[in-house]
């Protein structure tokens, strides 16, 4: 099917402008609304599995692209495609989004149309910027997502939602501008003033340059992570925003970060992020360390597993800058895994919250006698969460690991500590929500799943035991690219030291199997062609 | 093979999909059945494995590639050899005792199908563990009877000293699993490879014996094991583990869990072959940790306890033999060990069906008459534990204080505190049947009335694992040539530590001691507590300071509350004030402000219109940019 992106990426606004002309004055209308827009979801993800399935294994090359001439004067093109890092994302956000708007079902009864636009919208916008290969592109979907979300935080959310979404979208628009400075100057100075990605990503700027653009992408990055210290509008947001754009907002957008150093910032100025890795990295394991701390003593447990996603997301920047083979590959899975682990846990706190409107750890305790089936998937999801073997969770942690003490034992090894940290904040709360003789009159009679949640909670266990049981499917799709990658952001390595990496698990820089693009490009370089 | 995993898997799903419908019945039947098959598979791979020539005792089975990326392929495969089929055969018999037992024990209980799904869930994952062909599956099954224990301590949540013992016990565990993880990453970065079949094997070739990195991986596993196998000083977990049903501590303490560790350290004994240092550690930590607990277990009241105490001596017994190079005498102290500990916990659970919960054995006595079946079980146990001759631990006791003297890596010191283990154990074991089966009883009357026997089916295990205890050992029989089956059939999977010739007239005299003085320990508790009733008390009287030391278990729980969880936990909360609140969100905020302010002085430039502002922003980051190149250029 040609153009299967497009529509991928399309499908949900699409959808969303729809849904403007269905009313929703009266239940049956907003039931239409619900069902319309569950069923744009659906098939966005039945075309996902398509891209899934027509996906081709062992290489590297961006598939499924696209390009169209926009506006070519300006050197801006339509360009949009997906390889091993960017698949399993955009299959994350096209399988949460449905779930989200399944979850939302009864937990959103106000302006239920305007709510499902945004939705959809920023489904779009995520999708948009996983598969952009163009920096306008990817730039307009940036931003374009910023708006639904924070109208999400901002009309749904709770008692103090202006705050937490001002504080929202503040933090990230002063990442994003200056991330808009460096695009620009990519486009005017360094790269005859082209947006196109891919060009850019085989010309890397003077490593004296790219020390500043580096850190202006890494900012704009760090603030999405969030890494540790602009993480604090995290936590303010996850508290407000509704259960759904909690889901969301941990599950795809955090990833947003993450996949920028990883398609962007990394690659774009290699010999800057080699320069800047010591420093993410121990910001990285503070942020485990720190996140974990934080969480155990949280008394409402929304910002406790916000605060865990603080201390995950650390793993997948200590992936990243392991330059190596195991640690990105651990770092795109860790991503995926994160969104599934923390989005489960996020619906479960909404459905706690749904039920008693209290998100404070101390007006539980003993639900596990009263709302048994909601207890085993609690169970569940804080297992995965915690990385135990034979769960999603665990695949991703003991190979980012495994690769970051190839790089830096010391870090790995603080890093590990937060498998014992994250056992105890986790394990900690479930003592105090789901256990213990303490049952308060109020949870008495809480009910157990309905039929919903548990639609919602299946495929989210489903996905828990693939993952974590067989993740060889994913992991094939993610390594050539993941190859690839280390080619590019090793350039420059290769250059100024000798191969850092210990023999096994690190790819041995440079003679990995470089695409030919970067290759040419390179002599190019060196040949002092290329540049204006 | 792949069928001792199957049934025990096959198990918990038939429960989970059907067993809340047909009832708790239907339950233990599936999970009682799902064990005994898996019993038998375990035999037929023995004997499939007994067919094959001694040195080529090995089976493997490959299922999937697990994580296959770079270097790190790891696949889903098994194997079983001499030292994996013992441990199946002991998990599958004993396992399937336990959860005949339990269709008696918990009958009634509310949550009798959970149970049993958590039960088969834990054969399972032990399975898993002892039948991995690599370390990853090794650690997937550690992690997983981690996760069981947490479940099954934890089964009856709504106590709330059971929540917070399930969640110690894994806590504590992800304690040792950090280092067990560390080990690792060290294993992969140096090996390239986590396959026993690649490790093991070019151990000594990559590492080189007595390297630091050799003693560095050791090391670390053995604080994985020192975790699930509860030594000091991570051995806290496991005296609380008893919150848990009585049938789920004979399970974690006789087949599987804290057997995990002995396991681990006997299966890469190539490892710690190269490292003197480790075996040093292993051994002297064994030997404390044998003499601390069971220190401990003299001073306690509650009959579990006391059962817990011993078994973390027992285990140190283990590592004392693991430590100077005996594995197959640690693994034959295992196996015995699984046999009348078993025995022993099943017996107390019967003992305490039948006083409906009552734990302290200062209120029980004399139960000797209303519970005669259990009473004689329970004293045959005793007997195997305290290591009377022809009982099972007689034979293995005796092969690891021999070893402890004699092997190279050995000494007096080794021997004296088996010895003095030895001592202690007979004498807290025999306080134990005396007090609760002699004597006079101090039940209530009406109570003494009701006491009856527990049922067949929970009398049966106790009959069967009796006759273990008492045949068991003679499977390795010492002094005679070639009647030494258990280790002739293990000792191919172990390094040799050379000075194995055997000096019959040292080998009789030393068994003739510790044969002493174990009936030396019975004859003191005898003293004590049957013919001078109170004596013992009478010596708790006279050195207060010491028994309440012993009674408060060294205060080693209250020394980590004190200067690791309470610390944390302050450190944290201040962070979180000061720093987080106080400093970071501050600087956010005021941030804000600030802008805000200006925004105020400038609120003439605000038109409402989107058109202006991206004009605007447009033209600042082109400020910013030609600035850029200017300085850039």
């Amino acid at each position: 099917m040609g153009g299967l992106l497009s529509w991928i990426v399309f499908l949900p606004c699409i959808g969303g402008l729809a849904l403007l002309f269905v009313g929703d004055g009266d239940e049956a209308g907003r039931r239409r609304v619900r069902l319309l827009a569950l069923a744009v979801s659906l098939a966005t993800f039945a075309l996902s599995l398509a891209l899934y399935s027509g996906f081709q294994g062992g290489t590297a090359r961006m598939q499924f692209a696209e390009a169209a001439s926009w506006m070519p004067q300006l050197g801006i093109a339509y360009k949009v495609g997906v390889d091993g890092l960017s698949l399993p994302l955009v299959l994350l956000t096209t399988f949460l989004t449905p779930i989200a708007i399944l979850f939302s079902w009864e937990d959103v009864g106000r302006r239920v149309r305007l709510y499902h636009v945004a939705l959809l919208f920023l489904e779009t916008g995520m999708i948009g910027v996983f598969v952009a290969l163009d920096f306008f592109l990817f730039y307009v979907f940036w931003e374009a997502m910023l708006i639904p979300m924070y109208l999400i935080i901002g009309v749904w959310g709770g008692p103090r939602r202006i705050y937490a979404a001002v504080k929202f979208f503040l933090y990230t628009m002063a990442g994003s501008v200056l991330m808009l400075v460096a695009i620009l100057w990519l486009y005017f100075v360094q790269g005859g003033q082209t947006f196109d990605i891919l060009a850019h990503l085989d010309r890397p700027p003077d490593p004296a340059v790219q020390g500043w653009l580096f850190a202006a992408f890494a900012l704009s990055f760090a603030i999405k992570v969030p890494m540790f210290p602009f993480h604090t509008w995290l936590p303010d947001a996850h508290v407000e925003a509704p259960t759904a754009g909690s889901v969301i907002l941990a599950g795809v957008l955090l990833k947003m970060g993450t996949y920028g150093f990883m398609r962007l910032a990394m690659p774009l100025f290699p010999s800057a992020a080699r320069d800047f890795a010591p420093l993410i990295l121990a910001l990285a394991v503070i942020g485990i360390i720190y996140g974990a701390l934080m969480a155990m003593v949280q008394d409402d447990v929304k910002k406790l597993v916000a605060y865990s996603s603080v201390s995950h997301l650390g793993f997948v920047m200590l992936g990243l800058f392991s330059f190596n083979l195991l640690g990105v590959s651990g770092g795109v899975l860790q991503m995926v895994n994160h969104g599934v682990s923390t989005g489960a846990l996020f619906l479960i706190v909404g459905m706690l919250y749904s039920r008693r409107h209290t998100r404070l750890i101390a007006d539980y305790g003993g639900i596990a006698r009263v709302a048994p089936a909601l207890s085993a998937f609690f169970v569940l999801t804080t297992l995965s969460s915690i990385g135990l073997p034979g769960l999603n969770g665990f695949v991703g942690e003991f190979t980012i690991l495994a690769g970051a003490f190839q790089r830096n034992p010391a870090f790995a090894a603080a890093g590990a500590a937060g498998v014992v940290l994250s056992a105890i904040y986790m394990l900690w709360m479930l003592q105090r929500v789901l256990f213990g003789s303490r049952l308060a009159p109020a949870n008495e009679n809480l009910p157990d799943l309905s039929a919903r949640e548990w639609a919602v909670m299946i495929p989210m266990a489903f996905l828990m035991f693939w993952i974590g049981l067989y993740p060889k499917p994913l992991l094939e799709k993610i390594e050539p690219s993941a190859q690839a990658w280390l080619a590019q952001v090793g350039r420059r390595v290769l250059r100024v030291e000798a191969p850092v990496l210990g023999p096994p698990g690190g790819l041995p820089l440079g003679r990995g199997p470089a695409p030919r693009g970067v290759a040419a490009a390179w002599m190019e370089r060196l040949r002092g062609e290329g540049r204006p | 093979m792949t069928y001792i995993l199957l049934f025990p898997l096959a198990g918990v799903l038939v429960n989970l999909l059907f067993g809340f419908r047909r009832g708790e019945r239907f339950a233990g039947r599936v999970a009682t059945g799902a064990m005994g098959l898996a019993f038998l598979a375990s035999a037929a791979a023995f004997l499939s494995l007994l067919g094959l020539p001694p040195g080529q005792r090995a089976l493997r089975a490959f299922l999937f590639e697990w994580i296959p990326v770079g270097g790190l392929q790891v696949k889903a495969s098994f194997l079983l050899d001499p030292l994996s089929s013992t441990m199946t055969l002991v998990v599958t018999g004993v396992g399937f005792l336990i959860h005949l037992y339990s269709m008696g024990y918990m009958h009634g209980d509310r949550g009798a199908v959970r149970y049993f799904i958590y039960l088969n869930l834990f054969s399972f994952s032990m399975l898993t563990l002892v039948l991995g062909d690599n370390f990853l599956v090794l650690f997937v099954g550690w992690e997983a009877v981690g996760l069981c224990s947490y479940l099954l301590i934890g089964f009856w949540h709504e106590r709330d000293s059971a929540a917070e013992a399930g969640k110690k016990a894994f806590v504590v565990n992800r304690v040792g699993d950090f280092c067990f993880l560390i080990a690792l990453f060290l294993i992969f970065g140096r090996f390239g490879s986590l396959d026993f079949g690649v490790v093991l094997p070019q151990a000594a070739a990559t590492l080189g014996a007595g390297s630091g990195a050799a003693t560095l991986i050791c090391l670390l596993l053995f604080g994985g094991a020192t975790g699930k196998s509860a030594q000091f000083p991570l051995h806290v977990w496991l005296p609380d583990a008893m919150e848990g049903p009585t049938p789920v501590s004979a399970l974690i303490h006789a087949a599987t869990m804290v057997t995990a560790g002995v396991y681990m350290v006997a299966r890469t004994s190539a490892l710690f072959a190269l490292s003197p240092f480790a075996m040093g550690v292993v051994a002297t930590v064994g030997a404390l940790t044998l003499l601390m607990a069971g220190s401990i277990a003299v001073a306690q009241n509650d009959i579990k306890r006391v059962l817990a105490y011993s078994t973390v001596s027992q285990l140190g017994y283990m590592f004392l033999a693991a430590g100077v190079g005996a594995y197959t005498a640690a693994i034959f102290h295992l196996v015995t060990h699984a046999f009348f500990k078993a025995l022993l916990f099943l017996g107390s659970g019967s003992v305490i069906h039948s006083l409906h919960g009552e734990q302290d054995i200062r209120r029980m006595g004399g139960l000797r008459a209303g519970l005669p079946v259990t009473s004689w079980t329970f004293t045959v146990g005793a007997l195997a534990i305290a290591g009377i001759f022809p009982f099972a631990g007689f034979f293995s006791k005796d092969a690891i204080l021999f070893a402890a003297m004699t092997s190279p890596r050995g000494g007096l010191v080794f021997w004296l505190a088996g010895a003095a283990g030895a001592f202690m154990t007979a004498f807290y074991m025999f306080r134990l049947v005396f007090k609760t089966f002699h004597g006079k009883c101090s039940l209530p009357i009406e109570q003494q009335a009701r006491l009856h026997e527990s049922p067949r089916v929970m009398l049966l295990p106790l009959q069967a694992l009796a006759v273990l205890s008492v045949v068991g050992g003679w499977m390795g029989l010492p002094l005679v040539r070639g009647a030494d089956l258990f280790g002739g059939f293990l000792s191919p999977v172990f390094p040799k530590m050379g000075g194995e010739h055997h000096e019959v007239v040292l080998e009789v005299a030393m068994m003739l001691v510790s044969l002493a003085i174990a009936l030396l320990g019975i004859f003191v508790a005898y003293g004590f507590y049957v013919r001078g009733q109170g004596v013992g008390a009478a010596y708790g009287r006279r050195w207060p300071r010491l028994y309440r030391l012993l009674l408060n278990k060294y205060y080693v729980d209250e020394a980590y509350d004190r200067f690791i969880v309470q610390p944390v936990k302050r450190a944290s909360i201040w962070a979180w004030h000061a720093f987080e609140d106080g400093l970071i969100d501050a600087a956010v905020n005021g941030a804000g402000a600030a802008v805000e302010a200006a925004g105020g002085a400038v609120r003439r430039l605000q038109t409402g219109y989107v058109k202006s502002y991206a004009v605007a922003m447009l033209a600042g980051a082109f400020a910013i940019l030609v600035y850029l190149t200017v300085r850039g250029g």
